[in-house]
């Protein structure tokens, strides 16, 4: 029997957008309010994770066609770089800086290298949630 | 500010990281993990003669000035450790090229050397009791990792108690940072020397530098060894060989740092503690290496009696024995790598483990016995091999503080490590070849190489051993004058 699941499919198909938002949301947010790269990441593959529930692996996998492992790979990259990169600038290793900028529809906003750091933080943790469950769910 | 001691650690974390990418492409996972270990051994010495000149190196993270950031801290006991660890992984590296296997290698293998690397050289040279335990864990996951990896029957049994025992170490580990940082308020390693040194080392803080030593004895296999065995003989060959060089050296580093920069005001607790816990390790280690009949469990109870012997060195604490203690865990690193890659090589043109099903290996492959006769006595400190002078100095100052049970024992010790590998010799190598000439699986040029270059490694650390003197008495005197160490960190 074909389990009729239209009601998940939409609603999922809606509340995915309101995740990723959210995850936007407090991936920005992190730099002065709670929130951050990390529970941004998680949010993140939240949305992932009710995407692979709602609809069966294939298709996801077709629609998102990128390996999570190298998600997570790229993520670590990103986040060690924007620390390595301070030898560039001949600073020591780990130096943070940040500055304002006037941006043509933000107006005056702050830039932060952090904010590169976290990026690579919620990578990495999208890329490893999303393998680990995906790696649990293969077993089964 | 000197970004370049934070080489060791990134260049393998950001080779590591890049390698996933190239999961498929064997041959070059290969020769860029071997480069950049070549790297980092080089920009090590480079380091090492630097601080000759300039005294004690440290970087600051991010600019934050110490106590309050973290940071790095190269002197030249810490420099010494991360050369000889970026010489004997790229050794390694070259064995691993030939002997562990397409499967394996697809199994982002090379990326996990290169963390277990990484987090090797940052607990070697981090100056952050915290920042240390991160270092740890880093080196614990990736060692997760290649213990299980392959995912032989054998391996997941003995994983499962590797991580069990690890991660309760490790949990000890944070407790005693914990109950450290709530005393003294302070994490950064010589900012909390100078704290003790204030208030005088205190009961309390006594018995929090007993938990440090029960967490690094469990790391380092110090009378906590019952683990080791079985973990170190269930990964292949060169897993096996970095691990015995590697993972219970940072264990042992850990103990020297902390009992000589830290908790050094008590000495009657502390290090009457590590020479019963050495003295008791020594026994343990002997009895095991003659016990059984596996060649896998008989060099994985070398390891164990030459971290005993390395601990007498710290517990009487003399300059001699330190400078010796220092002479012997180089000399370790090299020896217990050629050794675990011996075994191995034993294992593949065999097919068994077992001593007694093994003869006449040396009619077969005439240089292989040769070498592991070569190790074997460096194993026994015979002169001019680099065993020797670490055996004698650390005898020698034994001697000087009277502890003649610590010295008898040391010494009996290595006429077990002795013992026992005469027995594999004499049962694998002597005797009648069982090998017929048709069967004979071919010695591959990587094995050889590789166990050619540890074999010249050790020759050139005893015969050079001169040429090491500077750097070893320069390290033995930061680890005996805390006051150098401190300087450098905090009244720069």
């Amino acid at each position: 029997m074909k389990i009729n699941d239209v009601i998940l499919h939409a609603v999922t198909k809606i509340v995915v957008f309101i995740i990723f938002t959210m995850a936007v949301y407090l991936f920005l947010s992190g730099h002065h309010n709670p929130g951050g790269g990390f529970v941004g990441g998680l949010v993140l593959a939240s949305a992932f994770v009710l995407l692979f529930l709602a609809f069966d692996m294939e298709t996801v996998r077709h629609a998102i066609p990128f390996d999570f492992k190298y998600v997570a790979a790229l993520g670590a990259f990103i986040a060690v770089a924007s620390g390595v990169g301070s030898v560039f600038f001949d600073a020591p290793i780990l130096s943070m800086t940040h500055g304002y900028f006037v941006l043509p529809i933000f107006g005056e906003t702050e830039l932060a290298t952090v904010t590169l750091f976290e990026l690579g933080v919620a990578l990495a943790v999208v890329g490893v949630v999303v393998t680990i469950i995906l790696s649990i769910g293969e077993d089964i | 500010m000197n970004n370049i001691i934070a080489a060791p650690m990134i260049i393998p974390i950001l080779i590591g990281i890049l390698l996933i990418f190239f999961r498929r492409f064997t041959l070059l996972q290969r020769w860029v993990s071997f480069g950049g270990m070549a790297a980092s051994a080089f920009i090590s010495i480079y380091i090492l003669n630097q601080i000759q000149s300039q005294g004690i190196m440290r970087l600051d993270f991010g600019g934050w000035e110490p106590p309050f950031g973290i940071l790095f801290v190269a002197d030249s006991f810490s420099m010494l450790l991360v050369t000889t660890t970026s010489i004997v992984t790229a050794v390694c590296l070259l064995y691993g090229f030939s002997s562990i296997g397409e499967k394996r290698e697809k199994m982002f293998f090379y990326s996990f050397v290169n963390f277990l690397v990484a987090g090797v050289n940052g607990s070697f040279l981090t100056g952050d009791l915290f920042n240390l335990y991160v270092n740890f864990e880093i080196m614990l996951l990736a060692s997760y990792v290649l213990i299980a990896i392959g995912g032989e029957k054998r391996q997941f049994r003995e994983s499962i108690k590797y991580v069990a025992i690890n991660v309760l170490s490790s949990f000890f580990f944070l407790i005693a940072i914990a109950y450290l940082y709530g005393t003294l308020g302070t994490l950064n390693m010589a900012h909390i020397s100078v704290r003790v040194a204030e208030v005088g080392q205190t009961p309390i803080l006594t018995v929090i530098g007993v938990v440090f030593l029960l967490v690094f004895s469990l790391k380092a296999g110090l009378l906590l060894y019952y683990w080791l065995p079985g973990s170190y003989s269930a990964p292949p060959s060169m897993i096996a060989a970095l691990f015995g060089a590697l993972l219970t050296k940072v264990g042992i580093y850990a103990m020297f740092r902390v009992f000589t920069l830290i908790f050094y005001h008590e000495p009657e607790v502390t290090h009457t503690l590590i020479g019963v816990m050495a003295a008791l390790t020594l026994i343990g280690g002997s009895l095991g290496a003659i016990a059984f009949k596996d060649i896998r469990q008989i060099v994985s109870y070398n390891v164990v009696i030459a971290v005993g012997f390395i601990l007498v060195g710290l517990a009487v604490a003399t300059p001699s024995a330190i400078e010796g203690a220092i002479y012997y865990l180089i000399h370790d690193m090299v020896v217990k790598a050629l050794l675990f890659i011996l075994a191995g090589m034993m294992m593949a043109v065999t097919g068994t483990a077992q001593i007694n099903r093994m003869s006449g290996l040396i009619r077969n492959y005439p240089a292989f016995g040769w070498m592991f006769f070569i190790a074997m006595l460096a194993l026994a400190g015979v002169p001019p091999l680099s065993g020797f002078i670490g055996k004698m100095l650390v005898g020698q100052g034994a001697v000087e503080a009277g502890s003649y049970i610590l010295v008898a024992l040391a010494f009996i010790s290595s006429i077990f490590v002795l013992y026992s590998l005469l027995r594999v010799f004499l049962n694998c190598f002597w005797g009648e070849t069982i090998i017929e000439v048709e069967e004979k699986v071919p010695m591959k040029k990587g094995w050889l190489i590789s166990c050619a270059l540890l074999t010249l490694m050790i020759f050139g650390l005893g015969l050079g051993a001169e040429a090491l003197a500077g750097y070893v008495s320069s390290a033995a005197n930061t680890l005996l004058n805390p006051e150098i160490y401190i300087d450098a960190v905090l009244n720069d």
